[in-house]
């Protein structure tokens, strides 16, 4: 059973938590402008690293904060766990060193050249925001 | 000797004398003393044959005297409280235990299947595999039979009477083993000022050291365990686990231990007690009577008579069932606890277990009366009992020398020690001389004589070939083999940690290295052979273990062991015998498995090259065993066969559990009513009162039906349907989902939550909302109802409710964090109840309402709040029946006054409760869906004809997906409904729906009943399906595949059966 730090609670056994996946899966600002594959791409593939790996928790049976965590898959090290605040809009911890090379992800038949253009973000972005900043980042 | 236990020497041993104890076994009354294990009674009773191998049904006799041994599998007690598949050696004698033999049938000494033996020739590796495999249909057959004669005990025949529970502890250091090296860990770590959990499987601690002879500090060595016992009490932090099994080693340094904590009842302590805090609970040292004073040295509340009564497994006969609650039983008093469950995360691990004897691999040294060496120096040293009396020992490394001389100051007859080494023993070979044994140097025991029992042995001289064949020259008449092939380390739980392995060639064993969690290996368990070795190794692990900020380090130093110098262990896998390794006599490699030499050497000439596959192939390492007693003379001999180095070939995979652990320590307190919680309305007293049968919906217990004069369900589901749709019906529906939405931006996230054009809603207005994955599939249903410009009331489906609230919650937080959205789930704090049918607004009338009701003022599909009966209320004119109907929100404090006084009011109008069955009935006649019903999560809306719900406005979760080529097929499964031509068979829900009828299988199928009942309004039966292509198929026969009866023709129809254009529900 895993002990998982939750930014606000500290560290709590794996049984209060509930597991959402990989982090850093922006929404698509308009999925009505994507490919079928494109769509496909955010809506089924995942990364699943043998090794880092990125992902969100639920603090479910305490404070109900979602949260990252950087996980090894392999040995199941727990590297951090940070706040969807301080990452990054495609999830990494601040101060990760793992960078784009590891975030790019291989597509099946998406017309796209770069992996990361259907991943700009809706919500924050859409709305002329300060918030928004962030995924400003992420276009450059 | 005494005549009721011939084998129990005069004095000696860690027996309490004083307090003889009874016990049957096989039906025969036994007697031992306080302090035995069931298999060291057993011995000094004189019972040598405990049971059937597995296979071949040879006579079998106690070989270990630990977790390892592989024949003296017991079934323990009777009736409920039966215990299967116990190792004798781990089993605390007491006063009427009643041990039975899992295996021989009839009896041991008189088994049927011993003609495999016999013919045991043909039941070679993989033998069931191959010979039962054809033809197939048969296999039922065999299966049965198999498992008939290939018994390992027998499941209790009713439910587990004792009590279980669950623990959680934390500590800086979690030693597993309190032999000499985890004793002296422990002991390093708590004076240094950590906080230390050591547990050990045995009643005592002391390991290895309560089967010696050996001395510490110029003292028998049990005194040096004393004083460390003692010093290590005096540490606050320090709690002692005995008869506590370190079984498993999951992640992040969390281990489970099994503490046996009624066994014996003597042993009951104040630290038993359900609730009670384990921190700081040092009386688990040595299992004498002071063990039940308590840390407070309070009285035993409810102490029972653990004394008489006993079902054979110490625990007390008829006693209350089951605890209450986590408090205590039903009479308040203490429950009496049968195993304990600790859940420890520890800082750091110090791995302790000490090491596996390895037997020797010689023919027919499975026979009773060949006993591994350590067992043999445990028997006589702890238990004073002599298991022969003319012994011959045979080994390839020291240690074995002290058993010899063992058995000879203890007065058995040593004939010979057989050590294949040609250089024999260091020191211990010295002294065995002076004890007058006699020492053959490289020399083997070819072959064992006996068939009951051991009558004797041949002996061969060695020249160092495993494989070639020999020639006895000695025969020596003997009760007793002694026997030592080197020692294994116990890496169990390193493995299951995730450590690596490394053989070591000059120790011949797996050593661990590599750790991939917070631990340290010490011991035996890490290699070490001797004492002195062990207390270092102990010592330093102790050191690693603090070596962290904040903790004081350590004063302890290294007791004085005189030390003795011993020649290397030889290798010697498989001991040559008179003819060649595939016809002699039978090698065992696995006890308890029948696993033979020529079985591993059968599996490799049959292609078998990688041990995971040998093992499963050949079984070996299977059971209880888990590759304690015969993993590396398994692994060594199909090295040498395949012509390779053991550490090409490798171990096999560790896996918890370590030892079996009981059902009822895993379930622990959740059993019977503490199983799962139980959720009740507001109203549920009344509901009981009424004599409603429950139907469990998501741990929620609602009223399934209100039966009336020993109506069925399907008489009482009728009279209510038939009130709604005349009259009026009152329904309890508070476990819908509530869910208070409200902030600034809450429109704005609805719309993208919702599929339908929430920001047109005015206040005041409902809504029927749905929302979609972001697959397009159809998640949740309910009611939006806006009470505000900024505040919404959503409903969630019953089941739905929190994975709802999570779903909105987990979008908030990780994509739209800039929307103020606040959502609080108002689920339990207030009830709901459906007031539905023609009359439903005069009841509301007569119950005095401040706001007019009529149509025009309060139209269908709106919310309003009130004041009724002089209570506040939010009133919703929603229908999930298609009649006239109002839902009413109240806070729950207030809702059984509001129950009782709606009946009241309802009565000139015959109003009729119903329950969940009316109102799934009511709700098909209109052709609504229940979401996980009528949908698997495979359904978009469209297939549920909602498309008049999806704005083409705004975009929504899952909206994209239905563009998606999958979700556009023309043949995707449609919501219909079905109507039987013969207007009286009601289909059963799952029924598969098929295009023809006289199909040959196999049968294509074209979708499935997901709603069936029989309508009572209508008079017949209506059934919705989901069919391939459907909503273009009306007027069209298919056929429902009915087991046990032809298919039947049913014609698909609109999934509408009753008031079709929705009249009702408007006036
Ligand atoms: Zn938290």
């Amino acid at each position: 059973m895993l002990l998982i730090e939750c930014p606000w609670c500290g560290f709590r056994a794996e049984t209060e938590f509930s597991y959402g996946g990989e982090a850093g899966i922006v929404r698509p600002a308009d999925p009505d402008a994507l490919s079928d594959a494109e769509w496909a791409d955010y809506l089924f593939y995942r990364r699943n690293p043998r090794g880092a790996h990125r992902e969100l928790w639920n603090h479910a049976a305490g404070c109900r904060r979602w949260f990252g965590v950087e996980r090894d898959a392999v040995t199941y090290r727990i590297e951090r766990s940070y706040t969807l605040n301080d990452a990054d809009p495609a999830g990494r911890a601040p101060g990760s060193e793992s960078g784009t090379e590891a975030h790019r992800r291989s597509r099946v038949g998406s017309p796209a050249g770069d992996g990361d253009t259907a991943r700009v973000r809706s919500g924050a972005d859409a709305k002329d925001d300060s918030t928004a900043n962030a995924g400003a980042g992420e276009q450059q | 000797m005494t005549a009721a236990q011939p084998n129990r020497l005069p004095q000696g041993g860690r027996i309490d004398r004083t307090r003889p104890l009874a016990f049957t076994f096989d039906g025969k009354a036994c007697e031992g003393y306080a302090g035995d294990t069931l298999a060291s009674a057993l011995i000094a009773n004189g019972v040598s044959l405990v049971g059937r191998s597995f296979k071949l049904r040879r006579p079998r006799g106690i070989v270990g005297s630990g977790a390892e041994e592989p024949n003296a599998i017991m079934q323990l007690g009777e009736g409920a409280a039966a215990e299967p598949n116990v190792p004798a050696t781990q089993v605390e004698l007491r006063d009427g235990l009643v041990a039975r033999t899992t295996r021989g049938w009839p009896g041991v000494r008189f088994d049927v299947g011993v003609i495999n033996d016999v013919f045991g020739r043909m039941l070679g590796a993989g033998f069931y595999y191959k010979t039962f495999m054809y033809p197939r249909s048969w296999w039922k057959y065999y299966e049965h039979a198999i498992r008939q004669s290939a018994g390992f005990g027998r499941a209790p025949d009713a439910p587990d009477p004792d009590n279980y529970e669950h623990m959680n502890a934390h500590c800086d250091v979690l030693v597993a083993g309190g032999g000499p090296a985890g004793l002296m860990a422990a002991l390093t770590a708590a004076e240094s000022g950590a906080r230390v959990i050591l547990a050990d499987e045995q009643t005592e601690f002391g390991g290895s050291l309560l089967g010696s002879a050996e001395r510490i500090d110029g003292a028998p060595a049990m005194e040096w365990v004393a004083v460390t016992l003692a010093r290590l009490r005096d540490h606050a932090d320090c709690k002692l686990l005995t008869r506590s099994t370190v079984f498993a080693y999951h992640d992040h340094n969390f281990l489970t231990i099994v503490e046996r904590c009624t066994d014996p009842p003597e042993t009951f302590r104040e630290g038993t007690q359900i609730g009670r805090s384990g921190v700081d609970d040092r009386h688990f040292d040595d299992g004498k009577p002071e063990g039940r004073r308590g840390p407070s040295g309070r009285d035993q509340p409810g102490e029972h008579d653990r004394r008489g009564g006993h079902d054979g497994r110490g625990a007390p006969a008829g006693r209350p069932h089951r605890v209450s609650n986590a408090a205590g039983r039903h009479d308040g008093s203490a429950a009496h606890i049968r195993e304990r469950l600790w859940r420890v995360r520890a800082g750091q691990v110090i791995l302790a277990q000490g090491s596996f004897e390895r037997p020797l691999v010689f023919c027919n040294n499975d026979r009773p009366g060949v006993m591994l060496a350590s067992a043999v120096s445990t028997w006589i040293n702890r238990y004073g009992v002599l298991p022969g009396r003319r012994a011959v020992i045979f080994t390839n490394n020291d240690s074995a020398y002290r058993s010899a001389i063992d058995l000879a100051d203890a007065g058995a007859e040593v004939a010979a020690i057989v050590d294949s080494r040609r250089g024999g023993a260091a020191e211990l070979g010295s002294r065995a001389r002076e004890h007058g044994i006699a020492v053959l140097e490289g020399h083997v025991v070819s072959d064992v004589a006996g068939r009951q029992h051991v009558r004797g042995i041949s002996i061969a001289r060695w020249h160092g070939d495993s494989w070639a064949t020999v020639s006895p020259t000695i025969r020596i008449d003997c009760d007793l083999v002694v026997m030592s092939g080197g020692y294994s380390p116990a890496v169990h739980l390193h493995s299951q940690a995730g450590g690596r392995l490394a053989w070591d060639e000059t120790r011949l064993g797996f050593l661990p290295t590599e750790s991939r969690q917070p631990n340290v290996s010490a011991g035996a368990g890490n290699g070490s052979r001797s004492l002195e070795e062990c207390l270092a190794d102990g010592l330093s692990a102790g050191k690693e273990a603090v070596s962290r900020p904040g903790l004081k380090g350590t004063t302890v130093v290294m007791p004085t062991v005189s030390a003795s110098a011993e020649n290397p262990t030889e290798a010697l896998w498989r001991v040559p015998a008179a003819k060649d390794p595939d016809r002699c006599a039978k090698q065992f490699i696995d006890f308890q498995n029948d696993t033979t030499v020529a079985d591993i050497r059968l599996a490799a000439r049959e292609g078998y090259r990688n041990v995971e596959h040998v093992k499963r192939y050949t079984a070996l390492g299977f059971g209880t065993d888990q590759g304690k007693l015969g993993n590396i003379n398994g692994m060594a001999v199909l090295a040498d066969t395949l012509g390779k180095a053991i550490p090409e070939v490798g171990t096999t995979t560790f896996r918890p559990a370590y030892t079996p652990v009981s059902f009822g320590v895993g379930a622990g307190e959740s059993v019977g009513e503490l199983y799962e919680p139980v959720r009740k309305t507001a109203i549920h007293e009344w509901h009981e009162a009424a004599g409603a049968p429950m139907e469990v919906v998501g741990q929620w217990h609602r009223p399934w039906y209100f039966p009336r004069d020993g109506e069925d369900l399907h008489a009482a589901v009728a009279r209510e349907s038939l009130a709604v749709r005349n009259s009026v019906g009152l329904m309890d529906a508070s476990t819908l989902g509530k869910i208070d939405a409200c902030g600034p931006d809450v429109v704005e996230f609805l719309e993208r939550i919702y599929t339908h054009d929430v920001g047109r809603m005015k206040v005041g207005r409902c809504g029927y909302g749905i929302m979609l994955g972001e697959d397009g599939m159809l998640m949740d249903d309910g009611v939006l109802a806006r009470l505000g410009e900024q505040r919404f009331h959503l409903t969630t489906t019953t089941g739905g409710a929190a994975s709802v609230l999570n779903w909105l919650e987990k979008w908030l937080q990780t994509e739209w964090p800039e929307l103020r959205v606040y959502l609080t789930s108002l689920t339990e704090q207030y009830s709901t109840f459906a007031l539905a049918g023609p009359d439903s607004r005069k009841v509301l009338d007569k119950l005095g309402c401040d706001i007019p009701l009529d149509r025009d003022s309060f139209p269908f599909m709106n919310v309003r709040p009130a004041m009724l009966a002089g209570m506040p209320v939010t009133l919703f004119r929603v229908s999930f029946s298609g009649e006239l109907a109002f839902e009413i929100n109240i806070a729950s404090n207030l809702a059984l006054a509001m129950w009782n006084k709606l009946m009241e009011a309802g009565q000139r109008f015959d109003i009729t409760p119903y329950g969940t069955e009316t109102m799934h009935v009511l709700r098909a006649e209109k052709g609504f869906v229940i979401v996980g019903q009528d949908t698997d999560g495979s359904v978009t809306p469209v297939d549920l004809r909602m498309n008049w719900l999806l704005s083409r406005n705004k975009d929504f979760l899952g909206k994209r997906s239905l563009r998606r080529p999958d979700c556009l097929r023309k043949d995707r499964k449609q919501l219909v409904g079905l109507l039987s031509p013969d207007a009286r068979t009601v289909l059963p829900e799952g029924t598969q729906l098929i295009e023809e009828p006289a199909s040959r299988p196999p049968v294509p199928m074209c979708g499935h009943v997901t709603s069936s009942y029989q309508s009572a309004v209508l008079g017949h039966p209506i059934t919705l399906a989901l069919v391939t292509g459907g909503r273009a198929r009306r007027g069209e026969m298919i056929y429902a595949a009915l087991p046990e009866r032809d298919p039947m023709p049913v014609e698909i129809v609109a999934p509408v059966f009753y008031d079709a254009d929705g009249q009702r529900q408007h006036v």
